[in-house]
């Protein structure tokens, strides 16, 4: 791996580049362009173009902060492939930079990039266990692309004719691009393309993912990052209502659900197992949130197995008016399931559906009209369309509006504020629930608690959040993604998660001062919810995580993300405790996501570093105030007065708090 | 479909019911309401005024609807709540003409009427003896006002409305307008004293001043004193060296290269109105040879180079941007709940077919064209346009900002309003027809266009200015006040003449926008400050200034012999000049002019970023916004409590401002005591209160429960197979 002064990696500041006088960044190669180790943030042409753009800089907090940490050890280079690094210093300096753990599996010369915004490109081609790498010295700075294998969905070979070069690859991507390479067909080429399918889908090619491979080591552990009893306790449960219950210890009562679940106290386990049996793969409801004022709750489940013949279950319909008793403040309980009503209707005669009304006394339904994971995933299809390579000048508004994309950001946010809206105005507990209970219900829950709660707005509060809504009851990560699974057509792909965290940065840009956490934290969240890094989004539920001993043997997404806090961390954050932040679902006030999804174009690069400003000015704070302060200390000795302190208004900021409190 | 909760049967299609039927009107109270009046102007006289009158709000659940008296006068519609107003919501960005239930005349923008649940739109030729039982006012600052008549008694209703159709829509002249009346009547305010003071360009010391700060060398022409040349140019102006003063009155000023602005290299900008088109050959012949010799005078300003930039032709004309602006504008005067959420599906769509957005593109697109000749290439140019004043001030103005960083302070922003805008002859009485007249053809909002361009500037280097969004948004505000003189003439011999004449029997004070006192106080005019502004330290402009004589001599240096001989080639063609054909640019051909400023974009993208030098916008879609502070600030459904951009800079502003003290404090306790910089305003302690729309509707009560979308069906999602699809193909067994 590069070299990384951990300056660099933290850097804000007048970080590596300038200083280097031929323009390459400091630590090496191409590293203000190189996505590094973690494949993501990628910037690859255009940051190269340029490492000491003031533009840039920006972009360069996000690609150092990203490469940092974990490609902090330079890994010696295998013996195998010393004789080629000896014989030819191109390829030594065309060499790729690794993570611990990682080793290179093929090598290729004279391959060539086709950058579709500053054209061809000759350099090196680097396939290792964890990605693809590619430099070329055929610029200044050096020209550098770097894509983990993770992020792959589809790798094609493409017919061509340039030069020599007749062999084309195709590799399509998960988060909006499609790099292009051609070659020429020759003996010592042949294996690039195999080799890249067998590392890029390992678990099609029966070989472990390579966060199981990973051997990175970071001061902080994520694992401890969620403690589900904990969490509760910060909720203030148990209380006389609730339980934490270990019926599901084993997952036993159901298998996609965490071990630890919180039901109304007064449900015996018996009747626990009869409601499983009523809902769909045993989701039974449980609590995700208590208002700590009302004591309404927000619970979670899957559908009611209603069927055509409107199937009762006398437990179900016990447990849900356990669950509206158990708040004083509304005689009502309101369900609101996540789908369209007329599909709803289909699931009933597929033995699903929703629950009756008349058989649910004080029960309100409502239905949110989200479209499933099949519109999701096309929807997201058509905007890479959109905007990869290029786009459409003429036509960029209308093309946004053709892909629906926002509008269903739009019904999302606006669900999940109905649903923030009931617990808080209408003090009345709601029940959330989709088809199974672990994709449109997991965003809704997890948006509204966001907006409820500004614990979750932290950054570690975030994180347990997703632990919490996401990963321990069991959005199904693994299907949704395909890690490392070579099947790209399989219609469980589907990108919900991604569209969660566009609706947390929907949020983030209309309360700016809300989150502790800035854009960087949400796009490298969203980097390696595909690289197979870290073992954090890895497989389906608790369950297949135990058995896989993920904890043991992966690295937390949030080890690393803790261990630099500081890149992290949004610098107009004021601590908006206790207050409750609605969205406005209106299209007028969405955008679309330009530094994720249109962040290969290089003429998308963020255009104002306010929070750069921001930064300087608090620097400029902390010397003013030393200033001041010695001065004082100066005028004190000077004339000994002892009423030194009459001189400032504030003559003791010896801290300087980055946050303001409300 | 949605079912509603509690609020089950609203209908989901726009209404425009009267909310309250006749039966529910309680009695009037018996003479206990006190006459309450709002605050009168200087000058400001009282038509008619009608008590009982419902103010409605857009939603028709709320319990805002309120009982009042609306007054009709020759300044506004004003309406004044019977409620007892408790006075603790401290405005802090108050204006002082008018307040948010004040509609000036020169605001209103369409006046409908509701006739049996229908609304229609009305002209006064309309009105005969049927009136309507609501009055729906959308205003120019896009507010939406419905005053109910239901309560009010027959002959007062009748009084109040035709008096309303009569005093907005009906044509008048000019010294009808309020700020005639206002003007003799108020007493001059004193200006808060600035360091700097806005350059008027009413004398020729403000030009030569300008000639001086921008090193430039150009002649003043001072023949036009008495407007002997023509009306529409000003008094005094900088043509190049070399034009004759006999060619000055040839085609009364058009053809004559004005200049407005001077690059470091010592090429130059240069404005004109085009000839007219000649008919007969012989004239023609005469109309080429004056355009040739025009144009070679032009060149001679600097190395022989010109390059002409006829705007006419490149841009659309200002019936397109009238047509684009109608359009767009409807996106934001909404009249209820339902229509608000029934346009919010379309928004996309209707934002790409108002091609407002897409106006702006192509203004920023050609003043970066611009910008790139002086810059890169130092040729000097001459924009032409049929009037010399409409799209040529959006673009020179547009240029000079992206090049000098001057024009980017508040002063230095007004100077150059005056200078290209009020001096250069923009027609602003006709542009925003305040005289009503029925042919709105000359109507087009030409200068919001520019303060649109300018907030995109704005939004992508909000470092680079001094002033603010608010700023901008009030500037925009105040072209429909009719008090201020800026606003108000249609050409400079109009001004001169009204404003001398009146100023020599002393009794007239019509004030130009500038001073802002007239409306905010002190405080409130803090919000005109970015606080994000990054001042240029001193230590900077020294090192600027020693740096640029190379800087300049290193960029002026022509390839000498081909340019000239390139000149010389190319002159044959200039004859075709001037309305025959459009030669913006010789190297290229159209085609990659595009191509060409992507380029000149990127390499200007790769250089560190300096506030105070070159700046240019970034053209990409995605990077042209909605400037959401002016259009959306009335819409209570897009209202983000706690939220907006204000809580950002709320929180720069409080830095900011902390390090200014601390910075006195440091420059008292060294005893060099510096006069500290107008800084901007901390808002409040806490943005938690504060919504998007801020600081504008801070009277308006918000209401703390979210909006929530109405849904409109799933008509508009086509969704095809997919949606019927089960997430998971299994049964549930």
């Amino acid at each position: 791996m590069e070299k990384h002064p951990s300056a660099a990696a933290y850097g804000y500041g007048p970080e590596s580049s300038g200083a280097a006088p031929n323009r390459k960044p400091s630590r090496g190669g191409g590293g203000g362009a190189a996505a590094g180790g973690t494949g993501s943030r990628q910037p690859s042409v255009e940051t190269l173009d340029s490492p000491t753009g003031s533009h840039v800089e920006w972009c360069k907090q996000l690609i150092a902060a990203t490469i940092s940490s974990q490609i902090s050890g330079s890994v010696p280079p295998p013996v195998g492939l010393r004789a080629l690094r000896d014989g030819n210093k191109q390829a030594q300096m065309e060499e790729a930079p690794r993570v611990p753990g990682e080793t290179i599996k093929t090598i290729a010369k004279d391959v060539m990039y086709i950058c579709p915004f500053t054209g061809a490109v000759s350099g090196t081609l680097t396939v290792t266990d964890y990605k693809l790498y590619f430099k070329s010295l055929e610029r200044d700075p050096p020209f550098v692309l770097d894509v983990n294998l993770g992020v792959i969905s589809r790798l094609e070979t493409i017919s061509l004719q340039i030069g020599e070069n007749n062999r084309g690859i195709e590799i399509v991507c998960k988060d909006m691009r499609n790099p292009r390479f051609a070659y020429k067909e020759e003996q010592s080429k042949l294996e690039i393309f195999e080799t890249l399918t067998k590392y890029a889908f390992p678990l099609s090619n029966d070989l472990p993912l390579f966060a199981f491979l990973y051997k990175e080591t970071f001061p902080e552990d994520g694992w401890k990052v969620y403690d589900p009893v904990a969490e509760y306790k910060r909720q203030g449960l148990p209380n006389e209502s609730w339980t934490i219950s270990k019926i599901n210890s084993s997952y036993e009562v159901c298998d996609t659900y965490p071990a630890l679940l919180v039901v109304p106290t007064s449900i015996k386990d018996e009747e626990l197992r009869k409601v499983a049996s009523f809902r769909a793969k045993h989701r039974i409801p449980v609590l995700s949130w208590i208002h700590p004022e009302s004591q309404a709750t927000i619970v979670r489940c899957s559908q009611p197995l209603v069927g055509p013949t409107d199937r009762r279950c006398k437990e179900d319909e016990r447990y849900l008016q356990t669950i509206l008793d158990a708040n004083a403040q509304s005689h009502k309980l309101t369900i609101f399931d996540a789908r369209q009503n007329s599909v709803a209707d289909t699931n009933k005669a597929k033995d699903g559906g929703y629950e009756s009304e008349s058989f649910y006394p004080n029960v309100e339904l409502n239905f949110l009209d989200i479209p499933n994971i099949h519109v999701m995933r096309e929807s997201l299809r058509k905007l890479k369309e959109v905007v990869y390579p290029s786009i459409d000048e003429a036509r960029w508004l209308s093309a946004v509006d053709s892909t629906h994309w926002l509008e269903y950001i739009r019904l999302l946010l606006a669900g999940a504020v109905r649903v923030a809206d009931k617990l808080e105005s209408g003090k009345t507990s709601v029940v959330v629930h989709c088809s199974d209970g672990w994709d449109r219900t997991a965003q809704l829950t997890s948006l509204a608690m966001l907006m409820l709660d500004s614990y979750y707005r932290t950054l570690r509060g975030f994180q347990v959040l997703l632990e919490k809504e996401w990963i321990s009851f069991g959005h199904r990560f693994a299907a949704r993604v395909g890690h490392g699974d070579e099947n790209h057509a399989n219609s469980e792909r589907s990108p919900l998660f991604v569209q969660f965290v566009d609706c947390v940065w929907q949020m983030m840009r209309q309360f700016p001062s809300a989150f502790e956490f800035n854009e960087l934290f949400l796009i490298t969240i969203l980097d390696h919810l595909y690289s197979c890094l870290f073992g954090t989004f890895l497989y389906n539920s608790e369950q297949e995580r135990v058995n896989k001993e993920v904890h043991g043997k992966t690295v937390s997404l949030w080890s690393y993300m803790n261990s630099q806090v500081e890149d992290f961390t949004n610098p107009f954050y004021v601590n908006y405790e206790n207050h409750v932040i609605y969205p406005v679902a209106s299209l007028r006030h969405l955008e679309l996501w330009v530094s994720y999804y249109v962040r290969w174009n290089p003429r998308m690069r963020p255009q104002m570093p306010v929070h750069q400003h921001l930064k300087e000015l608090l620097v400029l704070r902390t010397e003013l105030q030393k200033k001041v302060e010695e001065l004082q200390r100066d005028v004190a000795s000077s004339r000994s007065i002892s009423s030194s302190s009459e001189h400032g208004p504030s003559p003791s900021h010896t801290s300087t708090p980055l946050y303001t409190t409300v | 479909m949605f079912s509603l909760g509690s609020g089950g049967g609203k209908s989901a299609k726009p209404s425009f019911v009267s909310y309250v039927t006749p039966e529910e009107i309680e009695p009037e109270p018996e003479g206990s309401l006190q006459e309450k009046s709002p605050e009168f102007l200087p000058g400001e006289v009282v038509f008619c005024s009608a008590k009982r009158i419902l103010r409605c709000t857009q939603d028709d659940e709320s319990e805002c609807s309120v009982f009042g008296t609306l007054f009709l006068t020759n300044f506004r519609v004003s309406f004044v709540s019977d409620a007892v107003h408790s006075e603790d919501t401290v405005q802090l960005f108050k204006n002082k003409l008018y307040g948010e239930n004040d509609i000036p005349l020169a605001c209103v923008d369409q006046i409908y009427g509701d006739y049996d649940e229908k609304k229609k739109l009305i002209t006064s030729s309309q009105v005969k003896n049927k009136y309507p039982s609501k009055i729906i006012i959308h205003c120019k600052d896009l507010r939406v006002f419905h005053f109910s008549l239901l309560c009010v008694k027959e002959e007062v209703r009748k009084k109040i409305f035709q008096g309303i159709i009569h005093h907005i829509l009906d044509p008048k002249s000019l010294k009808c307008i309020f700020a005639f009346s206002y003007g003799e009547k108020a007493a001059p305010v004193p200006e808060v004293q600035r360091k700097q003071k806005t350059l008027m360009f009413e004398t020729a010391e403000d030009w030569a001043a300008e000639m001086r700060r921008t090193k430039g060398s150009c002649k003043l022409v001072e023949d036009n004193k008495d407007f002997q040349i023509a009306q529409r140019l000003p008094q005094f102006f900088f043509t190049p060296t070399s034009v004759e003063n006999e060619d000055l009155q040839k085609y009364q000023g058009r053809g004559v290269p004005i200049w407005c602005w001077s690059h470091h290299s010592g090429c130059a900008l240069f404005k004109t109105a085009a000839l007219p088109i000649a008919q007969e050959e012989s004239t023609s012949k005469v109309q080429k040879a004056y355009v040739e010799s025009m144009l070679n005078a032009v060149a001679q300003n600097h190395l022989y180079s010109v390059k002409t930039v006829d705007l006419s032709d490149a841009l659309p004309n200002i019936q397109d941007i009238q047509q684009s602006y109608n359009k767009f504008k409807q996106n934001f005067l909404i009249d209820s709940i339902a229509e608000f959420w029934m346009s919010d599906v379309k928004w996309f769509s209707t934002l790409e077919t108002s091609r407002w957005l897409s106006i702006i593109r192509q203004c920023l697109h050609k003043a970066v064209e611009v910008v790139e000749s002086l810059e890169r290439e130092n040729t000097n140019i001459l924009l032409i346009e049929e009037g010399g004043s409409d799209l040529c001030c959006v673009i020179s103005s547009l240029v000079q900002l992206m090049l000098d960083p001057y024009y980017r302070t508040l002063v230095g922003f007004q100077s150059l309003v005056q200078k290209e805008w009020v001096a250069g002859g923009h027609n602003f009485l006709e542009r925003s027809n305040l005289l009503h007249q029925r042919d709105k053809e000359l109507q087009s909002p030409v200068f919001l266009l520019f303060l649109e361009c300018v907030w995109q500037l704005l939004q992508q280097h909000s470092p680079a200015f001094q002033f603010s969004e608010t700023y901008l948004t009030v500037l925009s505000d105040s072209i429909n006040v009719a008090v201020f003189s800026t606003f108000l003439f249609s050409t400079p011999h109009q001004r001169a003449t009204i404003m001398k004449a009146e100023l020599d029997t002393g009794t007239l004070n019509i004030p130009p926008v500038w001073q802002w006192s007239l409306q905010f106080d002190c405080k409130a005019q803090g919000f005109f400050i970015n606080p994000l502004y990054k001042a240029k330290s001193k230590q900077e402009k020294a090192l600027r200034k020693a740096q640029r004589p190379k800087y300049t001599r290193q960029l002026s240096l022509p390839s000498t012999p081909s340019r000239r001989g390139f000149f010389k080639e190319e002159t044959d063609n200039l004859k075709k000049m001037l309305r025959v054909k459009r030669i913006s640019r010789w190297m290229q051909l159209p085609d990659s002019v595009q191509a060409c400023v992507r380029e000149f974009y990127s390499v200007w993208q790769r250089k560190p970023l300096d506030y105070h030098g070159l700046l240019l916008p970034c053209l990409d879609w995605p990077a042209v916004r909605l400037w959401t502070q002016r259009y959306l600030r009335w819409i209570p459904e897009v209202q983000i409590l706690g939220g907006g951009d204000v809580a950002m800079l709320n929180k720069v502003a409080a830095l900011v401002r902390e390090v200014q003290e601390l910075r006195t404090e440091v420059d008292r306790q060294v005893s060099q005591a510096d006069p500290s910089l107008e800084s901007p305003l901390v808002f409040a302690r806490s943005s938690v209160r504060l919504s998007s729309s801020f600081p504008f509707a801070a009277a308006r009560v918000w209401s703390f429960r979210p909006a929530i979308p109405i849904s409109i069906g799933d008509s508009q999602m086509d969704l095809g197979q997919l949606a019927s699809r089960d997430d998971e193909d299994t049964d549930y067994q």
